[in-house]
């Protein structure tokens, strides 16, 4: 690119980093002094050893003040819940394996605590930035915090803090540690940039809650920016722009205005209800895999969750979850929720979920074989303690239940007689449990679109899995990327089995709901919408443009535009339609899909 | 008294920073010796370096060996910590 001939311009380097907070800034960067914990190397007299011991717990005691009292600030402002990451670093001080191995070292080297410190930390960093689990990783810049902290205390030496902040600046720093957002000016803080990190790290977190922008993991970035630069930073796609053209700077510009307008408007949609401009309301539910997933759930504005997946139980681990541990999870679900409905899907284990604890034997169609019911009604043992712990959880909330990957009626039969038999058992022990809790059925399986009638009559509603029933029905493995561009959502194919399905559950008077990754993209939205569907379920950041794109039209246009849709000869056709359909309803949204 | 215990790390994170900031402190609660064993490695249990340097995650299988007179005591209550599957993360730091 060419610039307008200035010498003194600098070159605009665009750098690709982890998107860990959401949003664009612009501004100058405020540089923090790299991650240098390595103090020089001195030899001492052994007679100088108990000094440097009496320095070491000096410096370990100013420490812990200074913590505390960070934790105090923290709390007070932050909540207490920010404030407590720092009980995590007073353990590291008041370590006593630590301890005892500085002075032991000290004892033997003879070389200065700042420097034998520094080494024994450095032990201790080695071993964790070789941990696999991300989690852990990023739990170093805790100990490199307190450590930083120590040794600032032991050479009495100030670095350069973020306390410093005077103006509006976007920080750039090798890491973020909590002790140093601590102390910052949050008002003068535009956003986050820094070499190392990821989605876990402090930055991260520290971002979401301020609700500025973060990038992270950028390698080098501060090698390349200097004090004062001119920086634009994508925390949506994770890109960082230093010293931009003038060019640049005002597509961002306007980038950052529209995803201002759009935020806003977003958040203005989560109180809103979910109906058409005729006053034909829907529900926009959410999909969940863990308990903790509700309060993203409730955040975004979703009125129940139209799946929870159970898989989650046995994943990673060696032995089987038991009821206990399972109805903990459904009941604290379930109560967080209501009184907005939970639909618990029951294992769906199989296929592309593997299960280490349990001996099945590999097959050449994994998504054709011994997976989700079909496993289920032979290991009765397991799907009894499921049940089991769905049951005893109903009473604490509005739960229903679904089985997955249901061919036939014959399957949900055999499940029922299953699920009559452990409430059976449950009466007989005085457990309580809801008599009435609603048990439906998921359609993912072409042929249970298709005998969607006879199922519909013994179901209590229907959920579809776009996901499989699309693999399934168009015969596409959605991970072959050979074939990657066969799976279309908007094949004809699929759209009729979905009619089909809404149909046969509305002659039963049964509500409809669809759940796979169809429900969460807008493109699709009106003609789901105009079938006839009655709630949509996906993953909640999803839900604002849902709920969005729903309010923005009438439901006899949408009914319009489904019929229309049908008649396509190809999903691309029906595609086309359908985004010229969306600019016309939601021209903002529309126009960011086509980028 | 010595007393062990054999269990599997149930804590849906292993024993990572929070589930192990608690370990330690429950341990320290105790007067005896808490030491925890995962295959070669051995730690202080009242240690959070030492704890964090086993990276025991979800799954794994460890032993926690407490020597003196509440070991009993000091087994019972920190292998319930590991076994609870949902742990008040609230409640540590």
């Amino acid at each position: 690119m060419t610039d307008k001939k200035d010498p003194k311009r600098k070159k605009q380097i665009q750098l690709r980093g982890i998107p860990a907070a959401p949003g664009i800034a612009i501004g100058k960067a405020f540089v923090l002094g790299t991650e240098e914990i390595m103090p020089p190397k001195r030899s001492i007299p052994a007679s100088e050893i108990p000094s440097e011991i009496s320095r070491f717990e000096t410096a370990l005691e100013k420490t812990k003040r200074e913590i505390i009292e960070i934790e105090d600030k923290i709390s007070k402002e932050m909540g207490v819940e920010h404030g407590r990451i720092f009980s995590a670093h007073l353990l590291v001080l008041e370590d006593k394996v630590l301890v005892k191995e500085v002075i032991a070292r000290l004892k033997k080297t003879k070389k200065n605590i700042e420097y034998v410190f520094a080494e024994v930390l450095d032990k201790y960093v080695g071993v964790l930035s070789e941990a696999k689990d991300e989690y852990l990783r990023d739990r170093i810049t805790d100990i490199t915090d307190v450590g930083k902290r120590i040794l600032k205390n032991l050479s009495g030496v100030e670095d350069k803090t973020l306390a410093a902040l005077s103006e509006k600046s976007i920080v750039v720093a090798y890491d973020l540690s909590p002790s140093e957002t601590a102390m910052m000016h949050k008002g003068r803080v535009l956003g986050f940039v820094t070499d190392i990190g990821g989605r876990t790290s402090h930055t991260a977190i520290m971002a979401k809650s301020l609700e500025i922008p973060a990038v992270v993991g950028l390698e080098s970035v501060t090698d390349l920016v200097k004090d004062g630069d001119h920086i634009i930073m994508d925390g949506i796609h994770g890109v960082v722009i230093i010293n931009p053209t003038k060019r640049f700077l005002e597509k961002y510009q306007r980038e950052k205005k529209k995803y201002e307008s759009l935020e806003k408007e977003l958040t203005e949609l989560k109180s809103l209800p979910s109906e058409t401009l005729d006053g034909k309301k829907v529900i926009i539910g959410g999909n969940i895999e863990l308990p903790e997933d509700v309060a993203s759930v409730l955040a975004y504005g979703a009125e129940g969750i139209g799946l929870y997946r159970t898989e989650y139980f046995y994943m990673n681990r060696i032995d089987l979850p038991n009821e206990e541990e399972q109805f903990n999870a459904y009941k604290s679900v379930a109560t967080r929720i209501k009184p907005n409905p939970v639909t618990i899907r029951t294992l769906d284990l199989g296929g592309d979920k593997f299960l280490s604890q349990l001996d099945v034997p590999k097959e050449m169609n994994p998504f054709l074989g011994w997976r989700a019911i079909r496993f289920c009604l032979e290991r009765t043992d397991i799907f009894k303690a499921q049940l089991r712990a769905i049951l005893r959880a109903s009473v604490y909330g509005n739960i229903k239940m679904m089985y997955p990957m249901i061919s036939g009626v014959s399957e949900v039969r055999q499940a029922n007689i299953i699920l009559e038999e452990v409430k059976t058992e449950l009466r007989k022990k005085k457990i309580p449990f809801n008599g009435d809790m609603p048990v439906g059925c998921m359609i993912e399986v072409p042929s249970a679109a298709v005998t969607s009638d006879i199922l519909a009559k013994e179901s209590a509603f229907f959920s579809i899995g776009t996901n499989d029933l699309i693999q399934y029905s168009l015969a596409v493995d959605r991970v072959n990327e050979k074939i990657a561009y066969l799976y279309e959502p908007a094949h004809p194919a699929v759209l009729t089995l979905i009619k089909k399905v809404i149909d046969s559950g509305h002659q039963a008077n049964i509500p409809v709901a669809l759940c796979g990754e169809m429900a969460g993209d807008i493109t699709l939205t009106v003609i789901l919408l105009g079938l006839g569907l009655d709630e949509f379920s996906t993953s909640p950041i999803a839900i604002p443009e849902i709920k969005k794109v729903i309010r923005s039209v009438k439901y006899s246009e949408a009914k319009k535009i489904a019929e229309k849709a049908l008649q396509f000869s190809t999903g691309k056709e029906v595609e086309k339609y359908a985004k010229a359909k969306l600019k016309e309803i939601v021209p903002d949204i529309a126009e960011e899909l086509t980028e | 008294m010595k007393v062990q215990k054999d269990i599997i790390v149930k804590n849906k994170t292993g024993l990572h920073a929070r589930p192990a900031a608690m370990f330690v402190q429950i341990a320290n609660k105790y007067d005896s010796d808490i030491t925890i064993i995962k295959e070669d490695q051995e730690v202080d249990g009242k240690s959070i370096m030492g704890i964090l340097m086993l990276a025991a995650e979800k799954g794994s299988a460890i032993t926690i060996v407490a020597d003196g007179d509440d070991a009993e005591k000091a087994v019972e209550e920190l292998s319930k910590m590991l076994l609870s599957d949902e742990i008040d993360v609230n409640k540590v730091g």
